[in-house]
């Protein structure tokens, strides 16, 4: 199913294991989250996102899986300013983080480092590189 | 000592607030041929001063005192203390304001300034000379007080009137006191057991000698004034002697009748013959007539010969000075929400049915089985809101608790291992430790999704619930094995016959109308008759409890205070002119007339003194205490009739609201016109057409109205029936030759205050540019009023 469909969801017991999952991993309890946006907010790169991490926390705290489709997760670049800002204490880049560590697990690649050519590896931001590189090796 | 008048004038300078600019010297050589004593002061305010006057009255012997200075709101009051010291009944005290509405507003024009302020004195001198001295009475209090319905919030006021010493009568409807509170197992936000903090407040109830619990009871007549109201009690007939009666369940036992039980919601079964719940108080067994077949079984069981089938029911009289009401709430009934399925599907309960469901003691034991399938569940959602927020079906107001209440049941659910989903619109959580309470919930796991549900779908055993997660913009669908609605907290029916019993009036939500909702939240608009608790709006046990402890105090207040009640009076003058047509029965906004015998009569507890009756009268059998008609015409005599300003405009000032404001006006030193000269009346529906028509006679040129706003000013109706009344007094004017624009009516507001100057220039440039009312027309309507 796309993100962001206006397909009906069900909310029945099929969406608890994955809202489990991701607690586990993350170490944070989602559920605290009462939706006031101030993550996205504080995050600099809402522009390129397609969900906004708001709405990510959103569909973690119902179970909806397919919040691991959206690119908004690696995009994140772990700056933390969701989590210093989050009124009810949630290390929202650990949910990111999690929600990574759940695609991974896949055991997909997506970015090799060694087959960007050298000019392209020039001009990215060193930081892009090294969270790309924590993102896509775990 | 009212006797002939012997008038005392003092005319004070304010250093030189009012000698600045009024030539106080003048004014005091004026007046003095025209009274016993007239004297200039300094500081009239200071205390050799009024040591000063208090020794010329008693020299002198004067019977009558004019003070010419501040405002009386100001200084009135130690003026009129200290006099009476030296017997001069506070009646015959006047009060002439020449520096709020004198000097400070005409600064510019000291001439103008003198001229009214001599006027303005001689109205003074002239209402005194016709006053008559008054006596305040002393209202009997009869110090009992009646509370009707025993909740959280009877039980509470109860116990503090017993605790200081009142003796409280507490009428029940139902068997036992308790109200809701006792239905509950657990209470937000602390989570703890509802019934081990009140069973022994309802205990504390039944033991104090000092409280009279009148239980399967209500009241169906009140009649009386404030501070001694009589009423009757229906008692309904109970079958057991509460006297004999042990508790010890023995009847119950036998009896083969069960219906349904009130105290489980109706989700379990009780006898015929019954005790609610085993903590009831009085702990007393009731004969449920309406069920009962009259087998006998359990007249033959009881072992103390306390049963008796054919009780009767009987009225009991009660004598009270004060009446609290504390008759509570019930939910919305479901069945009118019919989107939500209640009645139809089983899966559907109301809140209150799931604080049963809860309860160890309810009707499942407490075991998490839905009482009506049998089933047990495991996933409940709760619907928000389901009806309370929403001017189409159901009721426009936020009920308050139902956010917090599901709150608390969905951690007792969580607790024990239920899945809960709240569906809601907005979480409401004001109030303290609420917000954490909430976090809490979240902690223990509950989900929430924002979105109005209106449509429940059976699915099998469960029930789906669809709605939209508005935070992911998509639909949802929820299959669960239990819905719990919140349906909107309302007053009864009931209670709104006990409030036309009463005579308080209910707000647009059916609510009752608190007398101020923030300066005076627990008084209701009819003196002696406080409320509390849910009755005056949807509220949580602590806000109950904190309304029942300030009713209790209110009642106090009331029933301790030596209450006078003012001479400010409207009474039958002349009861040969009264053929008791009830117009004036019509006019009052106190319902305080009633017409006995072919004549009005006027509860002097109820009349207010708003005067509205005295116009009414269309034989001029009435008239008012401390502002007769003599009185009123004397001064409006008084400071026309020599007047010797160019233009002469009498402004009548409602006293409290609009007489402030034209005293602020005063203050910020607004100047206007010195033509306007002002008198205050308690309403502006005191004033006949005769007093308008009397103004022009004796030379006013222009005549205005300054009332009260419709709803802030003291005397509620009279403010607004007398717009009405200005209306057709400017058509009756022209008949008698004067034409309606010289007639100004018009509202002032406290915060308006800025505005006087204009409202005050405006009128005063028109009847300028008219110039003066027609000689001729003064000298015919002189003889007319003759
Ligand atoms: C489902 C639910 C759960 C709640 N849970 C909580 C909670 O956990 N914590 C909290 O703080 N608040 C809670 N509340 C709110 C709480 O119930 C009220 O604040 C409280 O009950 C108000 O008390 P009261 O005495 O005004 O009214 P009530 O409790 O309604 O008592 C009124 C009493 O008057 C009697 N009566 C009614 N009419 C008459 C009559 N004509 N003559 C004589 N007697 C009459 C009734 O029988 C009753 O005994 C809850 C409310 C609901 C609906
Ligand atoms: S800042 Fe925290 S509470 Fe607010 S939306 Fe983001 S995760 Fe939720
Ligand atoms: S308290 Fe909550 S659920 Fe109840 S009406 Fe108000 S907002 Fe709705
Ligand atoms: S109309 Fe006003 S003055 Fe007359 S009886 Fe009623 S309350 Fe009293």
């Amino acid at each position: 199913m796309p993100l962001g469909s206006g397909e009906t969801l069900r909310l029945g017991e099929k969406l608890k294991p994955f809202r489990e999952r991701v607690k586990e991993l993350s170490g944070e309890d989602v559920g605290l989250c009462y939706q006031c946006g101030a993550c996205s907010s504080g995050c600099p790169l809402t522009d390129e996102m397609d969900l906004l991490p708001s709405t990510v926390m959103r569909m973690v705290q119902l179970g909806v899986e397919e919040v691991l489709d959206s690119k908004t997760i690696w995009i994140c670049s772990s700056c933390f300013t969701c989590q210093v800002r989050c009124p009810r204490g949630i290390d929202v880049a650990n949910v990111m983080e999690a929600l990574r560590q759940l695609v991974l697990r896949r055991k997909y690649d997506r970015v090799s480092i060694d087959l960007l050519p050298p000019e392209e590896l020039r001009e990215l931001p060193q930081i892009a590189l090294v969270s790309c590189q924590r993102k896509l090796t775990g | 000592m009212s006797g002939e008048p012997k008038i005392g004038v003092w005319v004070c300078e304010c250093g030189g607030n009012i000698g600045d600019y009024v030539d106080v010297q003048r004014v005091v050589e004026a007046i003095r041929p025209e009274v016993a004593y007239a004297r200039r002061e300094r500081y009239l305010c200071s205390k050799p001063s009024i040591e000063n006057i208090k020794r010329t009255v008693q020299r002198l012997g004067l019977n009558r005192v004019v003070l010419a200075c501040c405002t009386p709101k100001m200084h009135r009051e130690t003026f009129a203390s200290n006099l009476e010291e030296v017997g001069l009944n506070r009646a015959l005290l006047e009060m002439v304001n020449i520096r709020e509405q004198c000097s400070w507003v005409h600064k510019d024009d000291p001439e103008g300034a003198t001229r009214k302020a001599l006027d303005l004195i001689r109205g003074g001198i002239e209402r005194a000379r016709v006053s008559r001295p008054l006596e305040a009475k002393r209202a009997k209090s009869i110090p009992e007080v009646l509370i009707i319905g025993g909740g959280v919030a009877g039980i509470t006021a109860s116990l503090r009137l017993a605790e200081y010493g009142l003796r409280v009568h507490l009428v029940e409807k139902r068997p036992s006191i308790g109200g809701h509170m006792i239905q509950y197992p657990k209470v937000f936000p602390t989570l703890d057991c509802s019934q081990c903090i009140l069973t022994p407040k309802m205990a504390s109830v039944s033991n104090n000698p000092n409280i009279h619990l009148i239980t399967y009871a209500e009241v169906v007549e009140v009649s009386g004034v404030p501070g001694e109201f009589h009423v009757k009690v229906r008692l309904k007939p109970r079958g057991v002697d509460p006297e004999k009666c042990i508790g010890c369940g023995t009847c119950s036992r036998v009896c083969p009748v069960e219906v349904p039980s009130e105290y489980n919601m109706g989700l379990g079964p009780r006898k015929a013959a019954y005790i609610p719940f085993p903590q009831a108080v009085p702990s007393v067994y009731t004969i449920d007539f309406e069920a009962c077949t009259r087998c006998g079984k359990c007249v033959e069981a009881c072992p103390r010969d306390a049963i008796n089938l054919d009780d009767e029911e009987r009225i009991l009289e009660l004598d009270v000075g004060a009446i609290i009401l504390a008759t509570g709430f019930e939910l919305y009934d479901a069945n009118d929400l019919p989107r939500y399925g209640y009645g139809r599907y089983p899966q559907v309960v109301t809140s209150l049915e799931m604080e049963r469901i809860l309860d160890v003691n309810g009707p499942t034991g407490g075991q998490l089985i839905n009482p009506r399938t049998g089933k047990e569940f495991r996933r409940v959602a709760y619907i928000l809101c389901a009806g309370s927020r929403d001017t189409e079906n159901g009721k426009p107001y936020c009920s308050r608790v139902c956010c917090l209440y599901a709150l608390k049941q969905a951690q007792l659910l969580l607790d024990r291992g239920v899945e809960v989903w709240i569906h809601y619109i907005d979480i409401r959580t004001p109030g303290r430790r609420y917000e954490e309470f909430y976090l809490e919930t979240q902690r223990k796991g509950a989900l929430f999704v924002k979105g109005k549900v209106v449509e429940l779908i059976p699915e099998g055993d469960r029930i789906v619930v669809r709605g939209e997660d508005m935070m992911l913009n998509r639909m949802v669908e929820n299959p669960v094995d239990l819905v719990v609605l919140c349906p909107p907290v309302i007053v009864t029916d009931e209670t709104h016959k006990l409030a036309e019993m009463l005579r308080i009036p209910v707000d647009e939500d059916g609510f009752i109308l608190e007398r101020h909702p923030k300066l005076d939240p627990v008084a209701t608009k009819r003196d002696g008759v406080f409320a509390c608790g849910m009755v005056l709006g949807p509220k949580d046990i602590q806000t109950t409890t904190a309304e029942a402890e300030a009713a209790a105090m209110k009642a106090v207040n009331f029933l301790s205070a030596e209450r006078l009640i003012e001479p400010n009076k409207a009474y039958l003058i002349n009861p040969d002119l009264c053929d008791g047509c009830g117009e004036c029965v019509e006019a009052c906004p106190e319902a305080a007339i009633s017409i006995a015998d072919g004549k009005a009569v006027i509860n002097e507890m109820l009349c207010s003194g708003c005067g509205a009756c005295i116009p009414a009268c269309p034989r001029g059998a009435l008239d008012q205490q401390g502002l007769s008609e003599e009185q009123l015409k004397a001064q409006i005599r008084g400071i026309l009739e020599r007047s010797e300003a160019e233009v002469k405009i009498l402004a009548f000032v409602e006293m409290e609201v609009a007489y402030t404001a034209v005293d602020l006006a005063g203050l910020a030193r607004l100047e206007y016109p010195s033509s306007i000269r002002i008198i205050p009346l308690p309403s502006m529906s005191r004033l006949k057409l005769e007093h308008i028509l009397y103004a022009f006679a004796h030379g006013a040129d222009g005549v205005m109205l300054l009332e009260a706003p419709e709803h802030e000013g003291p005397y509620g109706k009279a403010h607004v029936i007398s717009e009405e009344r200005a209306d057709d007094y400017r058509w009756e004017l022209e008949d008698h030759g004067v034409d309606s624009f010289r007639l100004w009516y018009s509202r002032v507001y406290v915060p308006d205050w800025r505005k006087l100057k204009k409202v005050f220039t405006t009128f005063h440039d028109m009847i300028a540019d008219e110039g003066p009312l027609d000689e001729e027309i003064r000298i015919q309507l002189r003889e007319e009023l003759d």
